[in-house]
């Protein structure tokens, strides 16, 4: 069923983009977005096309089949290419586990149109413009360092019996990427305030 | 988890079906079909004409200055400045080589960044751009009449000058910064005791009316990162304004110990205080050695002179003159306002845009209103000096100009993006995409009282697929936008050289009409010139030899010469004769272990040849000239270094 609903999910959102994508034959280049997110244009580099190399932090995402949701909220929020960004950047990726942690009401409210840039902002407070590798995240936590990620926010880091949490979320593994580290965490990192 | 996932499918798809609803809401503001030839109209100048605007764009990594037509993007020059420019012998030949020299010695490349253009009451007036060089601090003045770089003054003292050559409204004085704070003066001491003990010296330059350069001061700051600068301009014509990282004094790993500290500083300066203490006597001289080399357009050579020491100033001991104000997160950008009332500082990791009043800093100033110290320099509140902040605009702020229409246009490098906003409300008007990762912007004139707000180009660090694929390595890309109405169109892309860090434009007639065509033979004061082929002459001093030999279509003269030997030191010294517009003339010899040399009509130019084989050897006119170009060339004949050969020299046996 699980699969269903993801297969689902995807057929869905292909559609949309073809349906986007005819229309923008038409439209072309139109942008009328005045509103306080990051473009929600479908061009820049995250739709380059770009075979071969490491994979970026969006391409990583893409490509794994836990983190479907993370990629879909990403595309909803249209932030896409905050993550292909020369960088560095430093992403903590919710798993689809994570996501499925959330409540429903809260998830339902994120999740409405007008609260895209809500979205935007709870995404990008798992991105940090900064190179942080796992021995980085450890000195960070021992010097007692705090990251500054996109939303403007900090999160706090700490290691215990050897994992790193960053808010208290823990990370359960990290691939290193073209443009930076992708942390994987087991919860999404909802902003304190 | 299937609910949730349900929810997530409803929703995705809603957000998606609103965002091809607004796609079709749009479509009555597209630019599709006809609307689209019409970017192809508005950028297309026909053959023969002109462009409507002169683009400057710095060359980073390459060290000089490149100049393009806007619209067209068609770039017309480069113009050698840091570095040696083999394509006309600048730093090649004996007459531009001292522009080149340093207090650590001839260095024959650097790393220019910020031209600007000479201004008077806040306008730019089109007599000299100015470019800084990062890596070995220096100035550079360049003739908006030759487009030829005509001085470059070093910086002592500093390093990184980053915060530079930001020219005030009357072009009083350029700004030099230092963006990576060192000892002053430099002396051998462990890295890790920075803290406290380096210096961030920002110096003042000023322009005389000839537009000779002079370091007048610098101000000792303590040691962060001065980044960025803009002078004050109207109403806050008189004060300085530099964005600084690096408050926390890290000396490593500066990607993550530069940015523990929530704010940084702006530093605002009043020079014409500075200027006063000095004038009376204020500040002490302090060692510090650096070049000025200063190119002589009468005997077409530079000479460089080594300065000794310079006025040091204590920012704490000039009262009312320095004052730090609070800025978030590791600004870069600092740009101020044609009205001069708001300065814009980038904080770079920052997602708000942090716009300071003039007025209100002024206010606090008066009432003493500080928060803190920072080594003595009081430090304003950023609550009583803020203007305004223009939220979530998007990611990494970077730079900002103007289109003296009340608008703003800051560049946001993450999101790769130019989000226009309006000054004084705050909001955000219009957002478009570039390609990709753009660092600065240009409007031409947009750092001035008088923007001329019909264009924008975004000048980008990424090109990916812009472009044709030309391997590894890409030239960086820029997009010209129309921002005449109320959304920027996207009208052009176009390839930069080396990297653009940021440009200057001016309305092309303001320059144009008193562009040089050639330099007057007559006023040749250069000591080997040879105004004429019977001037032309080959002279002997011990293992030197000198020859003034002249060029016109379609012949050296003389072109045959014999009696040189192996070891000795030749100097060519070659005279354009032309008094035409663009017939410059090229010299190379075959050995010559330097490049060749293009000689504009009426002036002289030099190489030194060290023969090392004996031999008949070629010399030929790099530059096609005329329909005999071919036929312009030469033999010279080297004999044994200790052959009687007799010194002779002929034009068709004569």
């Amino acid at each position: 069923m699980k699969t269903l609903i993801k297969s689902l999910f995807l057929i869905v959102l292909s559609v949309c983009f073809i349906a986007c994508n005819s229309n923008t034959k038409t439209t072309e280049n139109t942008n009328d977005t005045t509103s306080n997110e990051v473009s929600n244009e479908k061009t820049g580099q995250a739709f380059i096309k770009d075979e071969g190399g490491t994979p970026n932090a969006l391409q990583l995402a893409i490509g794994s089949d836990d983190h479907s949701t993370l990629v879909a909220a990403v595309q909803a929020a249209g932030v896409e290419n905050a993550l292909v960004n020369v960088g560095p950047l430093t992403v903590f990726a919710p798993n689809n586990a994570g996501f499925a942690k959330i409540d429903e009401a809260t998830l339902n409210d994120l999740l409405k149109p007008e609260n895209k840039s809500k979205l935007a902002f709870i995404l990008t407070h798992h991105v940090a413009p900064a190179n942080y590798p796992v021995e980085t995240l450890k000195k960070n936590a021992l010097k007692n360092r705090k990251l500054y990620m996109a939303s403007g926010k900090y999160l706090e880091v700490t290691e215990k019996d050897g994992d790193i949490y960053v808010d208290g979320v823990k990370i359960i593994a990290t691939v290193n990427v073209s443009n930076g580290w992708v942390h994987v965490t087991e919860d999404v990192i909802l902003p304190r305030d | 988890m299937n609910t949730i996932g349900k929810y997530l499918l409803g929703i995705t798809a809603l957000i998606f079906m609103t965002n091809c609803g607004n796609n079709n809401n749009n479509n009555n503001n597209s630019n599709s079909g006809a609307m689209s030839s019409s970017k192809a109209e508005k950028v297309y100048v026909a053959p023969g004409e002109h462009d409507e605007y002169y683009a400057f764009m710095s060359g980073g990594y390459s060290g000089n200055l490149t100049v393009y037509g806007l619209p067209s993007g068609r770039m017309l020059k480069e113009i050698p400045v840091f570095s040696q420019f083999p394509t006309s012998g600048y730093g090649y030949s004996e007459e531009t080589k001292p522009m080149l020299n340093t207090s650590f010695g001839f260095v024959p490349w650097g790393d220019s960044h910020h031209p600007d253009i000479s201004q008077t009451k806040g306008e730019l007036d089109g007599r000299w751009i100015f470019i800084n060089e990062n890596n070995t601090p220096r100035i550079a003045r360049i003739s908006l009449e030759t487009f030829e770089t005509e001085e470059i003054i070093e910086i002592p003292n500093s390093a990184g000058n980053h915060a530079s050559s930001f020219v005030t409204e009357n072009t009083e004085y350029i700004v030099a910064g230092t963006r990576f704070a060192v000892p002053n003066p430099q002396r051998d001491m462990p890295i890790s005791e920075m803290k406290g003990q380096f210096k961030g010296p920002l110096s003042f330059v000023s322009i005389a009316d000839n537009g000779r350069l002079n370091l007048e001061f610098q101000l000792n700051m303590p040691g962060f990162n001065y980044d960025l600068s803009h002078p004050g301009r109207n109403k806050s014509h008189g004060w300085f304004f530099f964005t600084s990282y690096n408050t926390e004094e890290a000396n490593t790993l500066m990607e993550v110990n530069a940015s523990q500290n929530d704010k940084d500083y702006i530093a605002a300066v009043n020079w014409k205080k500075v200027e006063e203490y000095v004038k009376n006597g204020g500040g002490e001289k302090v060692a510090g050695t650096y070049a000025h080399n200063v190119y002589d357009e009468k005997t077409h050579t530079a000479t460089s002179t080594m300065k000794e020491g310079v006025i040091s100033v204590d920012p704490r001991k000039v009262e009312g003159a320095v004052f730090y104000i609070p800025i978030p997160k590791s600004p870069h950008g600092c740009d101020v306002d044609p009205s001069g009332e708001y300065i814009i500082g980038s904080g770079k990791l920052s997602t708000d845009l942090s716009v300071y009043s003039f007025e209100k800093m002024l206010t606090a100033i008066e009432n003493k209103d500080f928060v803190d110290d920072a080594y003595g320099i009081p430090v304003l509140s950023y609550e009583n000096t803020i203007a305004g902040v223009v939220t979530q605009p998007g990611l990494g702020p970077l730079h900002t100009e103007f289109d003296g229409q009340g608008n703003a246009y800051t560049t946001f490098f993450i999101s790769s993006e130019v989000v226009k906003w309006k000054l004084g409300t705050w909001e955000i008007l219009d957002r478009q995409p570039t390609f990709y990762s753009v660092g600065h912007l240009m409007i031409p004139g947009g750092n001035s009282r008088k923007p001329f707000g019909k264009y924008m180009v975004a000048m980008n660090k990424i090109t990916k697929d812009r472009y044709l694929p030309t391997g590894p390595e890409l030239e960086h890309s820029a997009q010209l936008y129309d921002i005449s109405g109320d959304k920027m169109e996207l009208l052009l892309d176009f390839p930069t050289h080396g990297e653009p860090h940021y440009a200057a434009g001016i309305r092309a007639d303001i320059i144009k009409e008193k562009s040089k065509k050639y330099y007057e033979l007559s006023e040749n004061e250069h000591p080997y010139v040879a105004k004429s082929e019977s001037e032309a002459t080959v002279t002997r001093n011990g293992k030197e030899v000198h020859i003034s030999m002249t060029m016109i279509r379609s012949h050296f003269s003389p072109d045959n010469i014999e009696g040189v030997k192996v070891g000795d030191k030749v100097y060519l010294h070659m005279t354009n004769l032309e008094q035409d517009f663009d017939v410059p003339h090229g010299f190379s010899i075959i050995g010559a272990n330097t490049s060749e040399i293009l000689v504009m009509p009426g002036q002289t130019k030099t190489i030194i040849w060290e023969p090392k084989r004996e031999g008949v050897w070629p010399f030929y006119c790099t530059d096609f000239c005329s329909a005999l170009h071919q036929e312009m060339q030469g033999y010279i004949r080297v004999s044994a270094a200790n052959s009687n050969t007799p010194l002779k020299f002929t034009l068709d046996d004569e």
